[in-house]
């Protein structure tokens, strides 16, 4: 019927175990988590915790907060500060712009180069970052004034400038908003499936989280509100994967009574493995035209994603449904019991 | 079943026409959208201010500064309901420390007299609950002290009543497309779309409420017309809904607003017109004697930040140091100016804690490579969904055609804004639409290769697959609640299409493919499944 032979990226039946890898894939994840962590506390293992921790003043858990905010290359949203976008039609000469910003401002400046992704127009971008100052109006003015000298047509694209109050409170709402995620997918699992299944998703997506920080700290790749709002979506699509599976286990629990907890998994995984590839390929193939179409304001929010995507497929297939087998399952009649108002209302 | 209840079809049918009619105005030009007759809706997709350039401020109220302001006021009304008392109380030391009004008794021993005398002062006039409180120490001080609940609502009033007087400093014509709202019990965010320069902005915002008084000079209008000013005259124009004539003037005030006392508004016994009644200090009102004596049947004018409030005939000299100032008032603009007046500025000041601005060419840039992006993630989509389903994926195709359509039909009526990361939500959006189709598409490929004819495989596809579609895309919508609570700007942007986007994917990757393959399947009658 068909006009063309379909594509079928894997074939039809797959007999992949992979639960006889669980143990390799925990420890691969066991290390790549320990991994993260000690990036996040190292400043991308460029420093020594015990030292910013001394450095820092306040209580303790203000040291730690100040370890951590080390931890990663925070965006403006998160640190606070003064950040310029400065476009311009020729090459910008670093050292003339961090001159022209000494001279307006004093304190920590940092310029940065970056492209300006999106690729008509000027084609020459960087960043201007400052700590915001008590007479910022004349500062940017004084630096806007000054901007023909560093290149050619410079101007001032875009302003972002954030005070402290608003940067703690945007730090700790988005580690609230990531910790809450993760405690409504807890609930919502449990509510829908076994407590089993809950943790198991929970720490996949603990595993997830944790390797996208990772990643963002080792690289020191710009922390912004955007990757929250990618981490929370990386969060939702882990779960949608990690649920896709565990409803396949579910049904396969009903359906073969006697098989054993770990072959049931690996089937679970090879009947859903079609569909989880395919979809975390769609997502993938737009992701990446975000990635080279979508200017620099979404590329760390593509990274994120594309990252996140396939930790989360992994974590789908070797954490949360292996996770099961730690705690098992109660089969035959009191799991029946327990399900069949579910089959009836669905 | 591949009998589809009619039910279902004109489901589909109207919401589809209704996507189509709320997304129509995006596809067309602006002149165009304005000439549609009225029943069409005219509204296109809001762009978020990262997208279509201009300035955000946030800008925070100073409570600190609120608080003491407000104690000072307790502390005078503490020393005059204790002046007051009959007999009455002697105190010393009346003043704030820290967070706390204080007055000292001279004789302890009237404590239980002074609480009776300071007791009316707790309670509100308007409305339930304390609004200071009151500790007594045994050697006779009494401290006063705001409740945090009162504090709040202290600053909600400010920021509220500080919004108007930002409306009128950067908005006076009530013409640009400014909002300005309060987040929260203290701050308000105003966004000014088109305004790239947010200095000008906070400039405007900053500016104090200068009331001043001018000697109208009585030029006719041909001359002022002509650009013949007598030397040291300027023009002003009305206030803005309140003043309704344009003077000339001297451009010297004779007074200024920093002799005013006191603003209220009250109604004139005489008309019943709600006018502005001011006190002057003893300076102000030894000089609006002399002037009103010096110039009695002339005209003056009082200005408000350079535009006439009114510009009334000076009948007789005044020289209580009090006096009216009559014009198109309201209740409302009679008290938002004698707040503006009062205050000089704000109820209180005001700090800006974060301020973003987006030149409008990058927001341009921005929506253009968003634009492409987009497109070329939906066409990979379709491309491959064709390639792995061939028919099927041509149906999915078409549910996600119509998927776009909902989403940016929906977006429009809600009038949601599009930002940047919720470009970027779309396109993930467009992406993961699929994940239904392919759910369905490989449980039809299981049950077929289980042995089951098309039409059970079908049918058993859509009705097994459902239970794991709404479980997966429940999550994705709860992530999405999180982020409405904790984003701002942006990241809300981001939640709005993600959100839309699951709710519409999950019912045209549904509804649409299931009644355009039962469609099929009646019509061609296959043996096999094309899939």
């Amino acid at each position: 019927m068909a006009m063309w032979p379909l594509i079928r990226l894997l074939p039809k039946k797959t007999n992949l175990t992979y639960v006889k890898f669980a143990g390799v894939a925990a420890f691969l994840s066991i290390a790549a988590v320990a991994a993260s962590f000690v990036s996040m506390f190292t400043a991308g293992f460029q420093s020594n915790p015990i030292a910013i921790y001394q450095q820092a003043e306040g209580t303790p858990v203000a040291r730690i907060g100040a370890v951590m905010e080390r931890g990663f290359n925070l965006g403006i949203d998160f640190r606070g500060g003064t950040s310029l976008l400065i476009e311009a039609a020729g090459p910008i000469d670093q050292q003339a712009l961090t001159a022209l910003a000494r001279s307006a401002q004093e304190g920590d400046i940092q310029v940065q180069n970056t492209t300006c992704r999106p690729t008509n127009a000027p084609p020459y971008c960087a960043f201007l970052n400052f700590e915001t100052s008590p007479n910022q109006a004349e500062t940017v003015e004084e630096i806007r004034r000054g901007l023909p000298g560093v290149a050619d047509e410079a101007r001032i694209a875009r302003t972002d400038s954030v005070s402290a109050t608003v940067s703690e409170e945007l730090f700790t709402g988005g580690l609230i908003a990531l910790g809450l995620a993760i405690l409504l997918m807890l609930v919502y699992i449990w509510f829908r499936f076994e407590w089993q299944f809950g943790l198991g998703g929970v720490i996949a997506l603990f595993h997830d989280v944790i390797l996208t920080l990772g990643l963002f700290s080792i690289f020191r790749f710009e922390f912004t509100l955007t990757i929250i709002a990618a981490l929370l979506t990386i969060i939702g699509y882990s779960m949608n994967d990690t649920v896709v599976v565990f409803d396949r286990i579910r049904e396969n629990l009903r359906k073969y009574k006697k098989m054993p907890l770990g072959d049931l998994i690996d089937l679970s995984l090879n009947e859903t493995l079609s569909r989880t590839i395919i979809t975390g390929c769609t997502a993938l193939f737009a992701l990446v035209g975000l990635l080279f179409l979508g200017g620099e304001a979404l590329s760390g929010f593509a990274i994120a994603m594309i990252f996140g995507i396939i930790v989360g497929t992994y974590s789908s297939l070797y954490v949360a449904a292996p996770a099961i087998l730690i705690w098992g399952v109660k089969r035959g009649r009191e799991g029946e019991k327990r399900e069949a108002p579910q089959t009836a209302g669905s | 079943m591949l009998q589809i209840a009619r039910w279902r079809i004109i489901l589909v049918a109207v919401v589809t026409v209704m996507g189509l009619v709320f997304a129509f105005p995006n596809f067309i030009p602006e002149r165009v959208r304005e000439s549609l007759p009225s029943f069409l809706p005219h509204q296109a997709i809001n762009l978020g201010l990262d997208l279509q350039g201009g300035s955000q401020l946030l800008l925070e109220v100073d409570v600190a500064t609120l608080q003491r302001q407000q104690l000072d006021n307790i502390a005078d009304q503490m020393a005059a309901a204790l002046r007051d008392a009959e007999p009455r109380i002697s105190y010393t030391g009346r003043g704030v420390v820290g967070d706390a009004a204080r007055v000292r008794l001279v004789d302890p021993t009237q404590m239980e007299r002074a609480q009776r005398a300071l007791q009316p002062l707790a309670r509100s006039t308007t409305g339930p609950g304390e609004v200071v409180t009151f500790t007594a120490s045994a050697d006779g001080l009494i401290e006063a002290r705001i409740p945090p609940a009162q504090l709040s609502e202290l600053s909600r009033q400010a920021a509220q009543q500080s919004i108007e007087v930002i409306r009128r400093r950067i908005d006076p014509t009530g013409t640009a497309e400014v909002t300005i709202q309060r987040q929260g019990d203290r701050r308000i965010v105003v966004q000014a779309p088109g305004v790239s320069d947010p200095e000008q902005l906070k400039e405007r915002i900053g500016q104090t409420a200068l009331m001043t008084f001018h000697l109208v000079r009585e030029v006719s209008p041909q001359e002022a017309a002509a650009g013949t000013l007598p030397p040291g005259t300027m023009v002003v124009g009305p206030y803005p809904e309140i003043g309704d004539s344009t003077e000339v003037v001297e451009r010297r005030p004779r007074l200024t607003g920093e002799h005013l006392t006191r603003a209220n508004p009250s109604t004139d016994p005489q008309t019943g017109e709600f006018v502005l009644s001011f006190q002057l200090d003893t300076e102000g009102s030894h000089r609006f004697c002399r002037i009103t004596r010096e110039y009695v049947n002339q005209r003056f004018a009082i200005l408000l930040d350079n535009q006439v409030l009114t510009a009334p005939r000076i009948n007789e000299p005044i020289c209580g140091g009090s006096g009216q100032i009559s014009g198109n008032f309201t209740a409302q603009s009679a008290t938002d100016l004698a707040v503006m007046l009062r205050a000089g500025a704000l109820p209180a000041p005001l700090e800006v804690i974060e301020e973003r601005t987006v030149d409008a060419s990058l927001g341009r840039q921005a929506i253009e490579s968003g634009t492409t992006a987009s497109i070329i993630g939906g066409i990979v989509t379709l491309v491959f969904m064709v390639l792995a389903y061939g028919l099927f994926g041509l149906f999915a195709c078409l549910a996600l055609i119509v998927n776009g359509l909902l989403i940016v039909g929906a977006m429009s009526m809600i009038g949601a804004a599009l930002t940047l990361p919720g470009i970027a939500g779309l396109i993930l959006t467009i992406a993961m639409a699929v994940d239904a189709n392919v759910l369905i598409y490989e449980r039809m490929r299981e049950e077929a290769a289980a042995g089951r004819g098309p039409a059970m495989a079908i049918d058993a596809g859509f009705s097994r697959a459902m239970i794991t579609i709404i479980d997966a895309n429940l999550t994705t919508i709860l992530a999405a609640l999180i982020l409405f609570q904790f984003g701002a700007g942006p990241v809300r942007g981001f939640a709005w299409t993600l959100s839309i986007g699951v709710i519409t994917s999950v019912f045209t990757a549904v509804m649409v493919t299931q009644l355009l393959i039962a469609m099929w399947f009646r019509a061609a009658r296959p043996k096999q499944l094309p899939i």
